[in-house]
């Protein structure tokens, strides 16, 4: 219980997430309802599995604008071939397709030593570009029902969607907690120079990150696109932004070295339920992105204070 | 040979130059001109005035924006929040024509995207927060503020015909459009106030090293401040030519505008680290962005395959820069 | 006394039971605009203590770099258990048994101490799992060793400076060296530490690990090594058997022929008060500073790293906020808030490090020159770039910057032009009182006392300076008063003529009453 206060001091994100649930529990008498928690997790996911992956990115001292583009190439794919490979196929083509695109981001950043922020810019650009060419600019829609049955299934009484980022969230915090690759990407990410110096090889690390990213935004796609049964080629503009936000929000550092898989859990539900419950009480939505972009600021400016109080460094 | 090299670094002429470091350094220029020859002798129209301000006018609005973006880059920071306030700007500029008029709408336009400039800068300059985390932030905010402005609905003038206000999107001045001539003149007059005035030499420095900045008695964060409203301001003429253009505006219009803006930016050699970057070299940049565009589409390829000749493009500028500063080509690590 | 020199050095090499271990021979190293090494030679038996001496800039640590694989050597061999080997990087260095413990940590600051220490070397559990048990279990061993009371499971972070100084040994006896190098280990230490680590050093030395020790500090050296070597503006300048030399001897090797013996010390004009500091404190950093300088006359801070000096001329010069008391300019009190204030009452600051603070590095020589007062050579906003040339070319003049022309990038100077290019710029606001902080670290001698003999011509033609430094030769060359500082309080001040080391480092090392 101690290590549990313990845990919570540590992610102040999720003290606002549980203000948001009692606030909005209150509030509107649809939000505390079981069918609605499912109803948030599934909401969440998108954008949650994506930010998963990013976690790894950014403790690793990285960012990838990609992801948005990534995801929509291959939501195209997997929807777009299915006359030709059929699902499965389709499927399997779209999660590799988003794994070559973190491999080659990886690669471009690790052999050119072009700054991630750049490279992944013009992946973010070149990517969309290929969506339009493969796309035509049309969307698609799957003909078969079993795949968008798929998104619409439940596995253990909860949906699929929500199945699947509770298991992705466990998987990769044990990846980042347990794993020799983990411990290195906060090294990696703290101290780079160290960690050349102690014989880490920055760059496999880094390759590695980008792919899981990669296969996430991608994951993440395919899913989105059962759930709609169809994938347009302007299929996840903007979510880079927001996958950065809830990590961001999540207490992950931007400069790299600290963060977690359970504050990134926490940003990304604090942005849900905060979409979710905003939704329930007929607040329109721009609402939401004037609160969100105020309390990313705010958080910023805390952990500002925070820092400065341990350690005095020269004012003015 | 060696003298025509030399040339490009008076004052240095004992120094060997690499090929590696010539290119890096004139890289962005050569590409320029292998642009212009190459679309040339594949079209036919390319290589006429028409053509020429069509590619200016393109470039016009992305442009105008990255100018007040390069001081911002080159004194540290980075301004993400463009694309939407140029969507907040233009909503608001195309509302108001109609509510008080343009002569009035323009100027209180200028004051209100001050105004959440001068938010940006109070944030990165006075409170030292990060800047890609702040504008980020802003991004989301300023797109709400529009949304909520509008209530969701998009805004245009009603009698299109009747007012001056077209002048900046569509009017011609001595034979030159207007959007190329505003971009034209900022950019003149931002490469002065750059390489003349000490308000460029600061930001310079604030960028290159801001602790010795703060050493040798700069204010700091009154010069970031300053980088922001700039940007702010530049965005507020670009908004002034998008409103015009249309004549109207989507209420997201300026998405995505932010990232195009900065690969302008970036292709010019800007480091993102700052202390480096030339308006000059944006305004290439830029129109080789725009270059790209205008002869791919000439050549009848999709406006969506110049995304990939950009990418393939930004990543090659960036690359060979860093390849020079390094002498090797490759990374080591 | 036996003093051996570079040619007998050989012969003493040949005797069987006193082979070297590592021996470094003729190896040189240059840097743009400096030799930081000329043909250096030196070797290390096992089981030893061998000392390197030297002065900030001798060439110590481009050695020790040299031999942990950082930089690699222009010319010359290494040669380690008999073999040449090379060395192109930490790791390989690591893999011979050559390890050094960074006077700058590198450690990760957000990990646990258990993870810092075996950064990269985690234990495995399966091949892709760390094995946390056999981690804590492992660090716990080495820190027990180290008489660490910390737990291998504590955030970095949280520790004392000394403590990770522990926690860098600790990282070295991983891998269960043959060499160890030790730069400058104690300079963050109390007195305390420094008893447990020379504890630990000698344990190292029993169990027949080669220790090369840096160090400044005479008593330490005398206390801990077998031998010393010595080094004097990159050139090496012979070896001593430690029982058989005393300080004087190898404090004459190191220093060598005194190019400021012919700086005069007149006692100087005084004139009125320039600065008066009255019972300055910052919570935490310093407190109760008070000390006053004249128009014309050289006052030496002296104290070792982290005495507070620093901070001191940081609050003076409007970077901090003081806590406690008063500054006053020529009898004036003032409220300093920024540098530009502290610029606009004529104050001057040569900051302790040039490339972090002092000079904007992608600048050019005559752009930096001018930053401080830029304003000066702006009319309407608009530079006044003939101007800028005609004051940069003046000071280049003046000061002998040695740089091909007034756009040259300052990156590419050397560390004594560098620093010159930053004290015109000071010189060109004019000020009244200058601020110099550490103005000669890692300069070489010649430009060392060029900038001495400045900063007595300085004070003579009507400025008030303050020196700041760690170096007692460069303190009593210069000041015509010392004000030695410990532990964030004023000790004792001295007048030039009363001064003696013995009571100086004293008064640094907080032993007088």
């Amino acid at each position: 219980m101690n290590k549990l206060f313990a845990s919570i001091k540590k992610q102040p994100i999720w003290i606002f997430v549980l203000a948001c649930f009692v606030f909005f529990s209150f509030a509107s008498p649809y939000f505390f309802d079981t069918g609605n928690f499912t109803n948030i997790l599934v909401q969440a996911s998108t954008i949650g599995l994506i930010a998963l992956g990013m976690t790894f990115v950014m403790i690793n001292g990285n960012i990838d604008l990609s992801v948005g583009a990534t995801l929509a190439l291959a939501a195209s794919l997997a929807v777009g071939l299915q006359p030709e490979l059929g699902i499965t196929g389709a499927v399997l083509v779209g999660l590799l397709s988003g794994i070559l695109i973190g491999a080659l981001n990886g690669i471009i950043a690790w052999k050119t030593g072009v700054d991630a922020f750049i490279v992944t810019l013009g992946a973010m650009i070149g990517v969309r570009g290929l969506v339009f060419i493969y796309t035509g600019e049309e969307s698609f829609y799957a003909q078969d029902l079993a795949y968008s049955d798929f998104g619409a299934s439940e596995v253990f009484f909860i949906p699929v969607m929500a199945f699947i980022f509770i298991f992705m969230t466990v998987v990769s915090h044990l990846l980042l907690k347990y794993t020799i690759h983990g411990r290195n990407v906060f090294a990696v990410g703290g101290n780079r120079a160290a960690a050349k110096e102690a014989g880490i090889r920055v760059g496999p690390h880094m390759l590695f990150n980008f792919i899981f990213v990669g296969f996430m935004a991608a994951l993440s796609g395919i899913l989105l696109s059962t759930e709609m049964g169809a994938s347009t080629p302007n299929l996840g503009r903007d979510y880079e932004l927001w996958t950065i936000t809830a990590v961001v929000l999540g207490g992950t550092r931007l400069t790299g070295g600290y963060g977690s898989i359970i504050g990134t859990l926490g940003g990304v539900l604090a942005i849900a339920i905060l979409r979710n419950g905003m939704n329930l009480l007929q607040v329109p939505s721009f609402y939401v992105l004037i609160i969100l972009g105020s309390i990313l600021i705010i958080v910023l400016f805390i952990d500002k204070r925070f820092s400065e109080q341990q350690g005095q460094g020269v004012g003015a | 040979m060696k003298a025509l090299l030399d040339s490009f670094r008076p004052g240095l002429t004992n120094r060997e130059i690499t090929p590696l470091q010539f290119f890096g350094k004139h890289g962005i220029t050569i590409a320029f001109f292998l642009c212009v020859v190459i679309f040339s002798l594949t079209t036919d129209k390319f290589l006429s005035t028409d053509n020429f301000f069509k590619v200016v006018m393109q470039a016009s609005i992305i442009g105008t924006i990255a100018l007040g973006v390069t001081f911002v880059v080159i004194g540290g920071n980075l301004d993400l929040s463009v694309g939407s306030l140029l969507s907040f700007a233009t909503v608001l500029v195309v509302d108001l024509h109609d509510k008080v008029g343009p002569g009035m709408a323009i100027p209180l336009m200028f004051v209100f995207t001050l105004l959440i400039g001068s938010v940006n800068g109070f944030l990165i300059g006075y409170l030292r927060l990060n800047s890609l985390i702040v504008t980020l932030g802003m991004l989301s905010a300023i797109q709400g503020i529009t949304l909520v402005y509008t209530g969701g609905k998009n805004v245009d003038i009603s009698n299109d015909e009747n007012t001056w206000f077209d002048i900046f999107g569509r009017g011609d001045l001595f034979g030159i459009p207007v959007p190329a001539l505003i971009f034209i003149v900022s950019a003149i007059v931002l490469q002065v106030v750059l390489l003349k005035t000490s308000f460029g030499r600061k930001v310079f420095a604030i960028g290159g090293n801001g602790t010795a900045a703060l050493f040798s008695g700069l204010r700091r964060n009154r010069l970031v401040f300053s980088t922001y409203l700039l940007s702010a301001f530049t965005t507020a003429c670009a908004a002034l030519i998008l409103g015009s253009r249309v004549m109207g505006s989507q209420n997201n219009v300026g998405q995505g505008y932010e990232l195009l803006v900065l690969a302008g930016v970036i292709l010019g050699g800007t480091s993102l680290l700052g202390g480096s970057g030339s308006i000059v070299r944006t305004v290439i940049g830029v129109l080789i962005l725009a270059l790209i565009q205008n002869g791919l589409q000439l050549l009848g390829y999709p406006y969506y395959s110049q995304w990939l000749v950009t990418w393939v493009v930004i990543i090659a500028a960036v690359w060979l820069d860093i390849a020079a500063k390094r002498g090797k080509l490759f990374s080591s690590y | 006394m036996h003093v051996e020199t570079a040619q007998s050095n050989e012969s003493a090499n040949l005797q069987p039971d006193q082979k070297p271990l590592l021996r470094l021979k003729n190896v040189s190293k240059s840097f743009p605009g400096v030799k930081a090494l000329d043909n250096v030679d030196l070797d290390v038996r096992a089981g030893e203590v061998h000392a390197l001496l030297g002065e900030n800039g001798a060439g110590k640590s481009t050695l020790m770099k040299i031999l942990a694989g950082i930089y690699k050597p222009d010319g010359g061999e290494v040669i380690l258990e008999d073999q040449l080997v090379t060395m192109s990087s930490p790791l390989e260095a690591r893999d011979h048994g050559v390890l050094l413990i960074h006077q700058e940590l590198s450690l990760v600051p957000d990990m646990s101490v258990a993870e810092n220490v075996f950064l990269g070397n985690l234990p495995r559990f399966g091949g892709m799992l760390v094995n946390n048990r056999q981690l804590n279990q492992r660090c716990g061993e080495i820190l027990e060793r180290l008489n660490c009371k910390f737990q291998p499971t504590d955030p970095l972070g949280h520790l004392s400076i000394a403590n990770q100084q522990m926690v860098e040994i600790a990282r070295a006896l991983v891998f269960q060296p043959k060499v160890v190098v030790f730069d400058e280990p104690t300079a963050s230490l109390t007195d305390y530490e420094k008893v447990v680590l020379f504890g630990v050093i000698r344990e190292l030395k029993e169990s027949g690990t080669a220790i090369v020790y840096i160090s400044h500090r005479m008593d330490e050296i005398f206390e801990l090594s077998d031998r010393i070597t010595v080094l004097r503006d990159g050139t090496y300048q012979g070896t001593f058997e430690t029982a058989q030399t005393n300080e004087d001897e190898v404090t004459q090797c190191m220093i060598g022929r005194d190019l400021d013996a012919d700086i005069e010390h007149e006692p100087p004009e005084l004139g009125n008060k320039a600065l008066k500091v009255d019972g300055l404190g910052i919570e935490g950093l310093y407190s109760d500073i008070s000390f006053d300088v004249h128009v014309g006359e050289v006052v030496g801070f002296y104290g070792l790293v982290g005495a507070g000096r620093t901070e001191v001329m940081e609050t003076i010069f409007g970077l901090r906020k003081p806590d406690t008391g008063s500054v006053q300019i020529n009898g004036e009190d003032l409220v300093i808030n920024s540098p530009c204030d502290a610029i606009d009452h004529g104050l001057g600051l040569v900051p302790e490090s040039r490339k972090e603070q002092g000079l904007v590095l992608g600048m050019s020589c005559k752009d930096n020159t001018t930053l401080a007062n830029i304003s000066k050579f702006t009319k309407f906003g608009w530079i006044d770039t003939a101007a800028e040339r005609t004051i940069f070319e003046e000071y280049m003049e003046k000061l002998r910057i040695k740089c091909p022309g007034w756009e040259y990038e300052t990156l590419n100077l050397s560390g004594g032009n560098q620093q010159k290019v930053v004290i015109g710029k000071w010189l060109s606001t004019s000020p009244k009182i200058l601020i110099l902080d550490e103005p000669t670290r890692g300069i070489d001698v010649g430009s060392k006392s060029e900038i001495h003999h400045l900063i007595r011509e300085l004070a003579k033609s009507g400025l008030a300076v303050i020196v700041v430094s760690s170096e007692m030769p460069e303190v009593l060359t210069v000041s015509d008063r010392i004000v030695a500082m410990y532990d964030g309080r004023i000790t004792q001040c001295f007048d030039r003529n009363e001064v003696t080391e013995d009571t100086l480092i004293r008064a640094i090392t907080g032993q007088t009453v």
